[in-house]
């Protein structure tokens, strides 16, 4: 378990760091937090040619909370995001979800961006990002752009971005007025990667009736799986509303695979689980913010 | 008074260097060393077609590469069948590299040597060795059916059948007022220390001797095997164990085939060479344990009570069987518990499968046996409608019985004769501690919060302790340092400070004054090693059997110099004192220097010693005939059979039944263990314990494939319990002492994990009132089992009124 040889290089900007991914090509990789990468190269199973470390590179440890929303950058660890009371207040599930990735140790040296760029569908971040309609900041040689979650995720540890590029930050707009969220996983054990988890957003209108539900899920998909539960509970008042219908709904929306951990059944079963839980937290926080 | 320590719950003295990163294991040395890494088999089952190493000739640090073709002598031989039994009938073991054939993945092929372990694995990298696939058999049924066999001239893949009856089972059960039978699964796990296999050999061509390191729990006889197999004299090979973290079994297996290889290729090479095993190559290449079906009858009457039991289990003990068949007669014999069994009937069928070896990891087949029995009383109990506890009382052995002897042969080769107990005073205690007879209203209060939840219990009988000897030296220095030193390894059990203990109060010195050595040839070469149970009983005593010796000589030299009788001397406090005269007193350490009469004197000390400063008799020489210079003690303990704890534990589970997640809320243990040398040591045991059977029950699993793949061979995916998921344990402690030893004590390193399957199955069944018929269970497979309209149903869940529904 020691990593095949590579080269390993630790660019002071982030134009050396796109010249240097630029001059190796496809064999590179981005260096951040490395708590899924490093497992990776020791059980030989990635084997890149340069490992660009981009933990030199400044500005890309702040975390920027507006009205809008709350802009990560790229070398903001889980443990900082998840303790930034900023963040918390405009966009919850920030620190919700944070709080179910890995463990203390992990998430000390483990980046947020991080998680999402490497795009792995059982992944609390790329489901937040998904749930919340967020975006991630790209840097390539040509300029920078924002890209989309849904034109991000491809696959499995797989995104849309080739060449060099680096993901400088990733942007979590705030949720709707009078809106609650929650998030919720079940794991095998505290701290494992979740066998289904969800992260929702409930919004009612001024007499406290449902206009929208959605809901994110991880470790169901390929990709963080978004789904639109709104038909369920639409126009039903918040207190009332039959969450465990938008569960059933959910159930039908999903396609699971099973795995060592959980069969594809019991993801399901868990998806309609984790939605009701989750909604009726949701749905109290959003009915507490409309009065 | 500072030397009463035994039964004090003194604080581990190994733990301040263990935690602050002080120790000093077996990656810690020879940073300098060659490293070996090796080429494992991809295959479960298949001939090695060719090896074609030359891609990896060019890489850069390459030291050596060795395959099966380079092993000469003994080295080419089969490892050795460490435990032969009449009843294994087929054994088999590997080759230290693979002689043309692997029969699991992760079997050694090639093992390479460079500069480092990153080169080394390169090298692995580029070696090409070519295999054609032969059917696997994966899983007892698989190895039954033998539709395909793990050794070709095994058709039937039966390594053993180990078999034992105590009466005529045939016609008990024929006029049993009742019968059950049935079929049950337990699944594989593994030991899986902190600290993997390892080791480190330096050859000293000048001196012609080698030094060995490896994290092993039987060093002695590690050096035994290395001698023999690289045909080295004994007395130029030294075999140490540093500091171990952790064994749990599957480091007393020895040799490995990388214990020869390294010390091999150290003394080919002339050079320091080390191997430190990694994750995966534990989980693929070191052994597992606990993989059974068991199929079993039990006759009964009315009031619950057993007339026969009928036990046959198939056993999985992988590719080979260095480690006899200990595994399976520590489950057949162990299996009846704490009950009077009227004629009991059992058969081990130990088959080969293309997996892992199976050796034993702690309980060692007990917790199998304690399914098999604890299931089969909780059945009794249901088909009744009798309380589980009751059915236990009806048939535990009374305190009157013993000794008691359940008329079978234990894994020692001795009969198993329960020493002392008190089953019903466990059960007593076990059933106010945690509350057995609130279960309906803790049930009700479950339930009014979602919950289901149910409650199980289980006891158990361990033997431990057996032989067939353990050594212990004690000697008193000139500085009053009092070393102590034992054959048996330590892998973090609190060795030190329980032989310390067991020393200081024996000899009557402070325990500051005492130093405790395990493991290290060089200091005691007889030993057998840290397995069953058995450090505290065999070392403990041996080493208590050694301070005594010391103390009787210093006691004798002390009477010359006070001019009293040894019979009025007392040591307190590493002082001789003629008891009730005060200042009529010697201190220990002059004693010691007194012991051993001297001709130079090298320090002030020194000087008490010489010889113009004793006043000795002129027709006496100075050592008298019979004695020896010093003042120290080599001694053995030599048990007749084991000696036998028991215990009981219940646990409490909660159930969502929205997930099926399963919660034990809360775990209680009684614990009988005889005489307790350091309640706080036996406690952290059971703790441990607990931990790996929470873990077996509800966790872990060896989850093979088809292809005799292991899908779960890291720790993403093989899940251990964090401390997250072990529960608090309640604790209560029943002391009756063992009869057959000087201290009275019985071994507890095993104890904790024993029941955890069955009572936590039990506890399930209780919940959910689905028959639990396999372990470990998940949540997934709970979830399963809640929707399968054909699930088994309990009747005590048909009784009640309220209850769970998928």
């Amino acid at each position: 378990m020691k990593p095949a040889p590579f080269r390993y290089a630790d660019p002071g900007t982030l134009d050396e760091a796109l010249a240097v991914l630029s001059g190796e090509g496809e064999g590179a990789k981005v260096l951040a937090g490395g708590q899924s990468l490093l497992p990776l190269l020791s059980m030989r199973l990635a084997a890149p040619t340069t490992l660009v470390d981009i933990n030199r590179l400044p500005g890309l440890d702040t975390v920027e909370a507006t009205g809008d929303g709350v802009r990560v950058g790229a070398l903001v660890r889980h443990a900082f995001l998840l303790h930034d009371d900023a963040a918390a207040r405009v966009q919850p599930l920030l620190a919700r979800a944070t709080a179910n990735v890995a463990h203390a140790a992990i998430r000390n040296r483990g980046t947020t961006v991080g998680s999402i760029a490497h795009a792995d569908p059982s992944g609390e971040m790329t489901a937040v990002l998904a749930v919340t309609d967020g975006s991630v900041s790209v840097a390539t040689p040509s300029g920078t752009s924002d890209v989309s979650w849904r034109d991000l995720f491809v696959g499995p540890l797989e995104t849309s971005l080739h060449g060099p590029a680096v993901v400088t930050s990733a942007f979590f707009p705030a949720p709707p007025s009078r809106s609650g969220t929650a998030f919720a996983e079940v794991a095998r054990r505290k701290g494992d990667y979740a066998v289904c988890g969800a992260a929702v957003v409930v919004t009612v209108d001024e007499n406290r009736r449902v206009t929208a539900v959605r809901a994110a899920y991880l470790s169901v998909g390929l990709v963080p799986e978004v789904h639109d539960l709104t038909d369920a509970v639409v126009g039903k008042p918040v207190d009332s509303a039959d969450w465990a219908a938008a569960g059933a709904l959910a159930r039908t929306l999903v396609d699971p695979d099973g795995d060592l951990h959980a069969s594809a059944d019991y993801r399901r079963l868990l998806v309609g689980a984790l939605t009701e839980r989750t909604l009726i937290a949701a749905a109290a926080e959003a009915a507490g913010r409309s009065l | 008074m500072t030397t009463k320590l035994f039964g004090e719950p003194v604080r581990r003295r190994e733990d301040a260097r263990l935690i602050v990163g002080q120790g000093r294991y077996l990656d810690d040395i020879g940073s300098a060393a060659l490293a070996a890494a090796f080429v494992r088999s991809p295959h479960a089952h298949a001939r090695i077609v060719g090896i074609d190493a030359d891609a990896a000739l060019d890489v850069e640090g390459l030291v050596a590469i060795y395959a099966y073709e380079d092993l000469t002598g003994p080295m080419a031989e089969p490892l050795p069948v460490l435990i032969p039994h009449p009843q294994l009938t087929s054994p088999r073991t590997g080759y230290p590299l693979a002689n043309g054939e692997v029969n699991h993945v992760g079997e050694a092929v090639v093992m390479v040597v460079a500069t480092d372990r990153y080169i080394a694995e390169d090298a692995c990298d580029r070696i090409v060795v070519t295999y054609e696939e032969l059917p696997v058999v994966v899983g007892v049924d698989a190895a039954r059916e033998a539709e395909a066999a793990v050794h070709e001239e095994i058709p039937d893949n039966v390594a053993a059948v180990h078999h034992q009856e105590t009466g005529d089972v045939e016609a008990a059960l024929a006029a049993a007022p009742r019968t059950l039978s049935f079929t049950q699964y337990i699944e594989r796990s593994g030991s899986i220390p902190m600290e993997g296999r390892g080791v480190h050999a330096r050859w000293d061509a000048d001196d012609a001797s080698l030094r060995v390191y490896s994290s092993t729990q039987a060093s002695t006889s590690v050096r035994a095997a290395i001698a023999a197999k690289l045909e080295l004299s004994v007395d130029r090979v030294e075999v140490i164990a540093p500091d171990v973290g952790g064994g749990f079994g599957m480091k007393i297996v020895h040799p490995w085939p990388e214990e020869l290889l390294v010390p091999m290729a150290a003394i080919a090479l002339g050079q320091e060479v080390k191997w430190s095993e990694d994750r995966r190559e534990h989980f693929i290449s070191s052994a597992h344990e606990r993989q059974q079906r068991q199929e079993i009858t039990v006759g009964y009457d009315d009031d619950g009570r057993i007339t026969a039991l009928d036990v046959h289990v198939w056993h999985d003990n992988g590719a080979y069987t260095p480690y006899g068949i200990i595994v399976p007669i520590v489950t057949a014999t162990q299996l009846i518990g704490p009950y009077v069994i009227p004629a009991y009937r059992v058969k081990v069928e130990s088959v080969y499968t293309n997996t892992v070896i199976v050796t034993p990891y702690r309980g060692a087949g007990r917790p199998q046996g304690c399914y098999a029995m604890e299931r089969t009383l909780d059945r009794i109990a249901d088909a009744l409608g009798m309380d589980r506890a009751l059915v236990r009382e009806r048939n535990l052995i009374q305190p009157d019985q013993f000794p008691y002897d359940q008329h079978l042969t234990f894994q020692d080769g001795r009969p198993v004769i329960y020493d002392s107990g008190d089953y019903p005073g466990l059960m007593a205690k076990l059933k106010a501690l945690v509350g057995w007879d609130d279960a309906a209203s803790l049930r009700s209060a479950a339930e009014a919060r979602g919950k289901l939840l149910g409650i199980g219990m289980a006891m158990y009988v361990e033997g431990t302790g057996p032989g067939p000897y353990e050594g212990g030296h004690v000697q008193v220095l000139g500085s009053g340092k009092v070393l102590v030193s034992t054959g048996l390894t330590s892998q973090g059990q609190g060795h030190e400070t329980v032989f310390a203990q067991i020393v200081a109060s024996e000899l009557g010195v402070p325990i500051e004054d005492v130093e405790v050595h395990t493991g290290d040839t060089r200091r005691f070469g007889y030993a057998v090693g840290t397995f069953a149970s058995r450090a505290a009983v065999m070392s403990g005593n041996a080493v208590a059997l050694a301070a005594r010796g010391v103390r009787e000589k210093a006691l004798r030299i002390a009477a010359d110099v006070l001019e009293a009788d040894p019979g009025d001397l007392e040591i307190d406090d590493g002082l001789v004192q003629v008891k009730g005269t005060p200042g009529a007193s010697i201190p220990l350490r002059t004693i010691a220097v007194l012991s051993n009469p001297l001709r130079y004197a090298f320090d002030e000390a020194a000087k008490q010693a010489t010889q113009f400063a004793i006043p000795g008799s002129d027709d006496k020489p100075p050592v008298a005939v019979g004695d020896a210079p010093g003042l120290e003690h080599r001694d053995y303990y030599s048990p007749i059979r084991s000696t036998f704890a028991s215990g009981a534990h219940a646990a409490v589970v909660e159930i969502d039944p929205a997930t099926w997640e399963i919660d034990v809320v809360t775990y209680a243990v009684v614990h009988d263990c005889g005489n307790v040398v350091n309640p706080m040591i036996v406690e952290g045991q059971v703790h441990g314990g607990v931990a790996q059977g929470v873990g077996g029950a509800l966790y872990e699993r060896m989850a093979y494939d088809a292809d005799g793949q292991l899908q779960n061979a890291s720790f993403m995916d093989f899940l251990m319990p964090f401390a997250s998921e072990v529960p608090d344990v309640v604790i209560d402690h029943q002391q009756t002492p063992s009869p057959l030893n000087p201290l009275g004590i019985k071994g507890a390193g095993e104890a904790g994990v024993i029941p955890g399957t069955a009572a936590i199955a039990s506890a399930i069944e209780d919940a959910t009132g689905r028959r639990i018929a396999s372990m470990p269970i998940a949540p997934s497979q709970l979830y399963d089992l809640m929707r399968d309209e054909n699930a088994e149903r309990t009747m005590a869940s048909a009784a009640r009124t309220t209850g769970a529904r998928a």
